[in-house]
């Protein structure tokens, strides 16, 4: 339920700012001024292209696939807003406590890939099937380095739960995080970064989609509000992603103010609503680091993309397990 | 070892690809400031946002800038030399001759011709200047405004005259009688008797153009073509062809439209003869002497 009430309704909210930040990121990197026009420093342009896309027409062009072509947008975007559901949102209040949540998060948002691959076949283009394959073939390969340096956190927590790897970081502020308390973690969280743009499908991984060769990808043949829920799914992943990692090593909901001898720093910026503040705090930054990286890097081509899975991340993530395990053997008690 | 070796410059040329990107994003809280070229230190400043949101602000533009041509009508005497060098005609010029002088330009031209019409073309306009430079009264200038984008192409042309159609109208009928009692005092002084039979009415008003004989309109017009194709044919050509034409010509004169001919025809001579009196007097050789004034820039241009 607390998916539902909490984070759909913040994903949307989200995904309107997101966009907002986007654009006036890439332009201030660009020296450019970016929306300025409706609103005050156009901050209503979102609200504007929002409500210019939903009147936009359904397009269903003659020759797709009519039923993959309809539902292949809703699978995508149920698969990734069903990873928000075992996300803890603070020390109270938590999603599905299921005891592999973790697991089930790199799990069924694996799914969406099919979505992906359902759209591109079923549009019946060459471009869009060019861009699905390209994109399930760069999600498969990304899921081994982003599942191993997951594995990991789970060695030092021991536990699949969300909830209870935030509460193991509890207690005196940022000093009790996992990337502080192991710093060996730095490494797999880089992993695990690099593989979560790959997995949300943007620059420098944008290939899929990559407008400037294959129009928009497995997304070319859709309009209005189908691509809307592509658009919508794209977000969705990268705020889920940023949230996955804030809660794997950044502490999750707990504040990152260390209590400074009698000056109770911890005790006084923790509760529910700085739990959820903090949470969403910490993956806006993480989610500003990414917009960073897109507009830094170029994009990525075919073969760098799988060479830099299989023969650089794989491997150095399997490392990074070993070593993770060989610490957590010595050098904790 | 390039194994290790591209790790490291992976690393290496993200690091420094990051921070010069958030290096970027940090600069953009400063504005470039809004200067023109000859300020100091204006390759100085390369920080900060530099979009220059148009309709709200601009770029400062030199005074003396050359963006878009302006006629001060007061001051021209419509000497039609701004239109003859103009290499793309986006000039056009309609003159009305005046009886007497009218008027004074600012730097003391007398005024001679009225501008019933001096339209500039900013839609042809190659901004070349040379108008500007031929003009005697240096009443056509470049001014700096540079903003006459227009949804209709039609309004690109600028009309700079300041007469209405009943000023005009006035004038030349004003011009016309001075023209026809010049003549009828030409005609009554010599006498020689061209006792025109039926169209007294409409002669004078073609007369002052021509100053030929009877039927002068028509020989001007044949003239050059018989003269370009062959001038020394034997007169007994030219006499076959020119009674042929005369013979239609006349008909059609008087015929049904004398009302509307001396109406037209003002229109077209007096700016025919314009450039005549220019260049030289208002005779018939004048006459001859003005075309090869026209010809020779036509192979300019080719």
């Amino acid at each position: 339920m607390i998916t539902f009430l909490f984070y759909l309704a913040f994903l949307l909210l989200f995904v309107v700012v997101a966009v907002y930040v986007e654009r006036k990121t890439a332009a201030f990197i660009q020296n450019r001024l970016g929306p300025m026009v409706v609103g005050p420093k156009g901050v209503l342009q979102t609200i504007a292209d929002l409500l210019k896309m939903l009147q936009k027409e359904d397009i269903r062009a003659t020759a797709v696939d009519k039923i993959p072509f309809l539902i292949a947008p809703l699978i995508v975007f149920a698969a990734v807003f069903a990873g928000y559901s075992v996300l803890p949102m603070n020390g109270e209040i938590s999603g599905s406590e299921i005891s592999s949540g973790l697991f089930f998060l790199l799990a069924i948002i694996s799914l969406d890939v099919l979505g992906i691959l359902m759209a591109g076949w079923a549009s019946n283009n060459k471009y869009s099937l060019f861009g699905a394959m390209r994109s399930v073939a760069q999600i498969v390969s990304y899921e081994v380095p982003l599942g191993l340096s997951v594995l990991a956190v789970v060695i030092f927590a021991g536990t699949l739960d969300l909830q209870q790897m935030s509460l193991l970081q509890q207690g005196n502020g940022l000093l009790a995080w996992n990337i502080v308390q192991y710093p060996i973690l730095i490494i797999p969280f880089v992993i695990f970064f690099i593989c979560g743009l790959a997995e949300s499908n943007r620059a420098p991984f944008d290939l899929p989609e990559a407008e400037s060769e294959l129009i928009g990808g497995y997304h070319t043949e859709y309009s209005g509000f189908r691509w809307g829920m592509f658009m919508l799914s794209e977000y969705g992943m990268m705020l889920l992603l940023s949230i996955l990692g804030a809660i794997l090593f950044f502490g999750g909901w707990n504040s990152p103010l260390p209590n400074l001898g009698s000056l109770g720093l911890y005790e006084m910026t923790s509760g529910p609503i700085w739990g959820t503040t903090w949470l969403l705090v910490k993956a806006s930054l993480l989610i500003f680091v990414q917009m960073w990286v897109r507009w830094t890097l170029p994009r990525l081509r075919v073969d760098q993309l799988m060479s830099l899975s299989w023969k650089y991340l794989t491997p150095l993530s399997i490392l990074m397990l070993f070593l993770s395990a060989l610490w957590k053997l010595w050098v904790i008690i | 070892m390039s194994y290790i070796a591209n790790i490291s410059k992976g690393i290496k040329t993200t690091a420094k690809g990051m921070s010069l990107a958030i290096k970027y994003f940090f600069d953009a809280r400063k504005k470039r400031k809004k200067e023109w070229l000859s300020d100091e230190n204006y390759f100085d400043k390369a920080e900060g946002t530099f979009t220059v949101q148009y309709p709200k602000e601009s770029i400062p533009v030199p005074d003396h800038g050359r963006y878009q041509l302006h006629n001060e009508i007061d001051d021209c005497i419509v000497c039609d030399k701004c239109a003859k060098i103009c290499p793309v005609d986006c000039i056009d010029i309609e003159p009305v001759r005046s009886p007497e002088v009218f008027g004074q330009t600012s730097d003391g031209t007398p005024l001679r011709i009225h501008a019933a019409k001096f339209d500039i073309d900013m839609a042809k306009c190659c901004f070349c200047g040379l108008c500007t430079v031929v003009c005697p009264t240096e009443c056509l200038t470049m001014t700096k405004d540079y903003d006459f984008s227009t949804t209709d192409i039609l309004d690109h042309n600028f009309s700079f005259s300041k007469m209405s159609e009943k000023e005009i109208a006035e004038k030349k009928k004003e011009f016309d009688d001075f023209q026809a009692d010049k003549e009828r005092q030409k005609a009554d002084l010599p006498a020689i008797g061209n006792k025109q039979s039926g169209k007294p009415v409409m002669k004078p008003t073609a007369k002052p153009v021509m100053k030929t004989g009877a039927k002068p309109v028509f020989k001007p017009k044949i003239k050059p073509a018989n003269k370009t194709s062959g001038e020394e044919k034997s007169v007994e050509d030219i006499k076959e062809e020119a009674p042929t034409k005369k013979v239609i010509k006349p008909v059609m004169k008087t015929g049904a439209k004398p009302v509307i001919k001396p109406k037209i025809k003002p229109v077209i001579k007096s700016s025919d003869k314009e450039k005549s009196t220019e260049n030289s007097g208002e005779d018939a050789p004048g006459k001859k002497a003005s075309k090869p004034v026209i010809k020779p820039k036509i192979p300019k241009k080719k």
